[in-house]
């Protein structure tokens, strides 16, 4: 059962295109969105959460378009972004006041033991809050109501790594029920990419690569070996081929894995390098 | 039972799971006939994807270790004695490949490495 149904999605700018976006995300699955700074990913989630509108496609989530009912469509989301959506000049009990007013399912106290869970001050002003203070109050405020979906736009910058493993571990309780369905974007993807099941990698507005994790990782090596024993066959399929002083680095399909003989190192390759090594690829030399 | 995921293994994480929880049914400290943890349980306790989980347990199903039944969850078959010992006799040899390929490289003579073993097997 999909959840979420992406479908010939597209955003037309001045000066971008984000271009025929398509995917689908099945019930108690984790998406991890992934691409460079301007690739897209930010706006690609914000024609999932509505807050933009496309010029060509369509979003569904749970079988629900945002123009058919834009709000039963917006209580499935909760949303967590880069920046405080928060009134700077709040204390926590205003928040709590204005979530228990405009979402119906917002339970005041599991909203409460977070903001005790994790020591979130009750009489500070939003404003003197650390950065991950307000991360960690945006992830309350989000799990304390009844949502189907999780949109998750670069929301774990800035939280130490202590904080991210608790929030990777949520975001799994949140998936387990396999009836709710989570996707992020970063681009730290280290200790994310282990719970990420499907990974869709965008450049310049444009799909690269859409898959499961693990098929992902299977399908590509990491290899590294001496520049000058490359073969010419083998140079054309190596993708992001960066020379170095002594020796090189590449991503190679793995059904090219022929090609490589015994003169080169190849291991498996993380999500990270496999991007890096695309993105590279498709910068002008 | 345990599972201890190598971010540095050559083994993809499934193949991981998938290894140890077959070392740990062959060995019998997960007993045959009890239940696992369901692959979403699993997946959250491990800290990896559900994908991941998911190809793990029905590698362990296509290779006879357990089988999964709706409503009952994934439960382990009892196992043959014969595939203990060919676990076994893979991990000797590719241990001796290694110490061969060794000593190879060496030039060490087979009279040589002969006498290593000897003097191994006495202690």
């Amino acid at each position: 059962m999909e959840l979420l149904e992406v479908k010939n999605l597209s955003k037309h700018y001045k000066n971008f295109d984000l271009k025929d976006i398509s995917f689908t995300l099945p019930k108690g699955y984790i998406m991890g969105y992934v691409g460079a700074n301007g690739s897209g990913k930010t706006t690609t989630l914000n024609l999932i959460t509505g807050i933009l509108k496309g010029n060509e496609g369509e979003v569904s989530i749970d079988g629900l378009s945002c123009e058919k009912d834009a709000r039963g469509y917006k209580e499935k989301i909760g949303y967590v972004g880069d920046d405080c959506y928060f009134p700077a000049h709040f204390k926590i009990k205003h928040i709590r006041a204005v979530l228990k007013d405009f979402y119906p399912t917002f339970s005041t106290d599991q909203f409460n033991s977070f903001i005790r869970n994790w020591k979130l001050p009750e009489n500070k002003l939003i404003k003197d809050f650390s950065r991950g203070m307000k991360v960690m109050l945006m992830f309350a405020s989000v799990f304390a109501r009844d949502t189907k979906l999780l949109v998750l736009d670069e929301a774990t910058n800035g939280l130490d790594p202590v904080m991210r493993t608790e929030i990777m571990k949520l975001l799994q309780e949140y998936v387990m029920d396999g009836e709710r369905s989570v996707i992020f974007s970063t681009h730290i993807l280290s200790d994310l990419e282990q719970i990420a099941d499907y990974i869709y990698f965008i450049h310049g507005g444009k799909t690269v690569l859409y898959d499961a994790k693990d098929e992902l990782i299977d399908n590509f090596l990491l290899v590294k070996g001496e520049t000058a024993k490359i073969p010419s066959a083998l140079k054309k399929e190596l993708i992001g081929l960066d020379e170095k002083a002594y020796g090189f680095e590449a991503i190679l399909p793995s059904d090219k894995a022929e090609l490589l003989g015994g003169e080169f190192l190849f291991e498996k390759p993380t999500i990270d390098q496999i991007v890096i090594h695309y993105i590279t690829s498709q910068m002008p030399k | 039972m345990k599972i201890i995921i190598s971010n540095q293994s050559e083994l993809p994480i499934y193949a991981q799971i998938r290894e140890q929880l077959k070392e740990q049914i062959l060995n019998g400290q997960i007993t045959e006939g009890s239940t696992l943890p369901s692959i979403r349980q699993l997946a959250k306790e491990v800290g990896v994807s559900v994908i991941t989980t998911t190809r793990a347990y029905s590698e362990l199903e296509a290779e006879g270790f357990i089988a999964t039944m709706q409503g009952k969850g994934s439960v382990v078959l009892p196992t043959d004695n014969s595939l203990l010992r060919e676990q076994a006799l893979l991990r000797i040899e590719e241990g001796l490949s290694t110490a061969i390929e060794t000593a190879k490289t060496m030039g060490m003579s087979v009279e040589e490495l002969r006498d290593i073993f000897d003097n191994l097997l006495e202690t």
